[in-house]
């Protein structure tokens, strides 16, 4: 049973949950009417996952993240404003990007999100960089990176991790393990059952937690955060999750054997979270139920204005090249 | 003026940026300890330490990726690739991420990464470990690529890539290493990107070549002189950002071009420079503009397929007294 956060840090993470919920439904809302043009890959059932990292990063300290193209949630919780997230779905000039990332590609280096990044794998080496930047400059800093179950597939991954275990980087490389890379479910493309197996092979810990539980997930990134910055190097995470959607946009998700949906909804990490904060007195049936409208009111209000927001402007399709 | 091998340019111009900025940083594949495959890099490990320059495993996704991760977080890191052909291993990491992150993340993060390889045929070293690449790069808007073909180019160019902000490969040519030439002394000696150098100057045909070749046509050149033909012989230097200026100038005065690349025929750098001298001096041009290249094969291994592949002095000659029929 991991350590009980603070009630402010509950309410925070509970709260950002459910704008997350909300942000994701509404994404996927706007896709189907054809609002939000390309493809998106929601998170919807991982939300304790992106809650549990975002409370262990210190942008002032200098600490990064890299992290997959299922990374709305991620940079919400990081503390990316909903306005400049929005804006950016429906490519507009005021989105965190100007418009030119789009939902696979959303940085903020104020809340320290170096980039939701599209291609498998790709992150982890750069989080190394970020992390051999604080090693040289001694600033304390680490960087996480956040993945899915089908990256260590990839060679990028296994090349990330061995150099981070043999210059000991201050990293945290932390799956998300939803059971399925795209359409295929993990054992149909691992050998390991577990994808934290895999850290023996760098001599490095590896760790599987529970990812529905936003405080367990908490205390294992806590804890190899700090182990990070005494110099040990990386901990390779694994949070066992489950993605309520589809991989992107136009998966329906019929590969998912019957029942299992219905399973992993009983431990959804909003109610698990909520349920715990009930329990010890911290929140009532009505206080959560404001608590939800308050995050859809909020979701609905940010998709008014977006909608309204102008696009950028033609000539800037040749600017931010270069420096 | 001190005269320098251009594999002592490269260490030269390092070991000045790295005592000029304690935020560059050196790693890559063999190059600390051991000073390098091609024995470029000796005596930086020892000067800097073990921090500053690092020997890393044999993984090209995680070299550039760690560099291009410590570019966006403060660092001015300098990667080495070794053979230029291993670029293709991580073309992910170059093209998706280093060229494209500026402006992915709406002008956000920068990329002060020097990424430097050895590039070209003549040794030997078979299909694998002998083309040159720059045409990969100049399709990725982002990278700024870079050519040069003398000691002095080497120090002033590498010096220039590191302090650049934006990411840049930096291809140097392996059978040019043991060349000597004169290179300023100081710390402040510098050549900026995109600035082509005229190495000899001419009035009737402009001949465009980097690397090896620019040493082919000046021979041509001067085989060609005796035959009254005066050939003025560019060096880009740099081909992205690219001196068309110069290039149009000279060509507008010679009323001909030819390029001399190593590199394919289709897709080359030369197609690129006969394309824009057409689009802004047609009119100026007396003949077919030509270029001399290497067909459309692969580098060979065998020593005589090699070397008859390769543009050599003839192949430039005959393309001058192409262009100059009437």
């Amino acid at each position: 049973m991991a350590e009980k956060l603070s009630v402010e840090t509950r309410q925070h993470m509970l709260k950002k949950m459910l704008e997350i919920r909300y942000c994701e439904e509404r994404i996927q809302e706007l896709f189907l009417e054809n609002v939000i043009r390309g493809t998106t890959h929601l998170c919807i059932g991982q939300e304790a996952v992106s809650l549990a990292m975002a409370a262990n990063v210190d942008a002032k300290r200098g600490d990064t993240v890299t992290c997959t193209y299922r990374g709305h949630g991620h940079a919400l919780a990081l503390g990316m404003p909903l306005k400049s997230m929005m804006a950016e779905m429906m490519g507009k000039a005021s989105g965190c990007s100007k418009g030119k990332g789009g939902s696979m590609h959303l940085t903020d280096m104020e809340v320290g999100l170096i980039g939701t990044f599209a291609i498998v794998g790709a992150g982890l080496p750069v989080t190394n960089g970020a992390a051999l930047t604080a090693q040289i400059k001694k600033t304390g800093a680490v960087s996480i990176s956040i993945f899915g179950d089908g990256t260590p597939n990839i060679g990028a991954w296994h090349e990330a991790v061995n150099l981070a275990a043999v210059w000991k980087l201050p990293a945290v490389f932390l799956c998300e393990n939803n059971l399925y890379g795209e359409y295929s479910a993990y054992g149909d493309t691992a050998p390991v059952p577990n994808v934290a197996d895999r850290a023996s092979a760098y001599n490095i810990p590896g760790v599987i937690v529970d990812g529905q539980d936003v405080e367990a997930v908490h205390a294992v990134i806590k804890t190899a955060v700090e182990y990070a910055r005494a110099g040990n190097g990386p901990t390779l995470i694994e949070a066992k999750t489950y993605r309520y959607k589809g991989h992107s946009r136009s998966d329906p998700a019929a590969y998912r054997p019957a029942g299992e949906l219905e399973e992993w909804l009983k431990r959804d990490p909003i109610n698990l979270l909520a349920d715990k904060m009930k329990a010890d007195g911290q929140l009532t049936d009505d206080q959560l139920a404001s608590m939800r409208k308050a995050a859809e009111k909020e979701v609905q209000d940010v998709t008014e204005w977006a909608l309204a927001e102008p696009y950028p402007s033609l000539e800037s399709v040749y600017e931010d090249i270069w420096v | 003026m001190p005269v320098i091998t251009y594999r002592e340019a490269v260490v030269r111009a390092l070991d000045e940026e790295m005592a000029h900025d304690e935020n560059v940083i050196f790693f890559g594949e063999d190059v600390g300890k051991a000073g390098g495959v091609f024995k470029v890099t000796p005596g930086l490990y020892e000067k800097f330490g073990g921090d500053r320059v690092r020997d890393t495993p044999i993984s090209e996704n995680a070299i550039i990726g760690a560099g291009v991760g410590a570019a966006v977080t403060g660092l001015r890191p300098v990667v080495e690739l070794m053979f230029a052909d291993f670029a293709a291993v991580t073309l992910d990491q170059i093209i998706n991420q280093a060229a494209k992150f500026r402006y992915m993340s709406g002008g956000q993060l920068k990329v002060p990464l020097t990424i430097r390889a050895a590039q070209g045929a003549g040794q030997g070293f078979g299909s694998q470990h002998s083309q040159c690449v720059e045409a990969w790069f100049m399709h990725a808007p982002g990278l700024k690529v870079v050519v040069p073909s003398t000691p002095a180019d080497v120090v002033g160019l590498l010096k220039s890539s590191i302090r650049d902000d934006n990411p840049v490969v930096f291809l140097e040519h392996k059978s040019l290493y043991t060349e000597k030439g004169e290179v300023p002394d100081g710390p402040d000696f510098i050549i900026p990107l995109g600035v082509a150098n005229v190495v000899r100057k001419g009035t009737d045909v402009t001949i465009v070549a980097t690397q090896q070749m620019v040493k082919v046509s000046l021979k041509a050149a001067e085989e060609l002189e005796k035959q009254g033909i005066s050939c003025e012989v560019i060096d880009p230097r740099t081909l992205v950002p690219l001196d068309l200026e110069t290039i149009v100038n000279s060509v507008k005065k010679t009323g001909r071009l030819i390029t001399v690349e190593e590199a394919l025929h289709a897709g080359g750098w030369g197609a690129e420079v006969a394309t824009q001298v057409t689009e802004h001096a047609i009119w100026y041009l007396e003949g077919p503009v030509i270029r001399v290249t290497l067909g459309a094969s692969i580098i060979p291994f065998s020593g005589p397929l090699e070397a008859f592949l390769l543009p050599d002095k003839d192949d430039v000659i005959k393309a001058v007294h192409r262009a100059m029929e009437p």
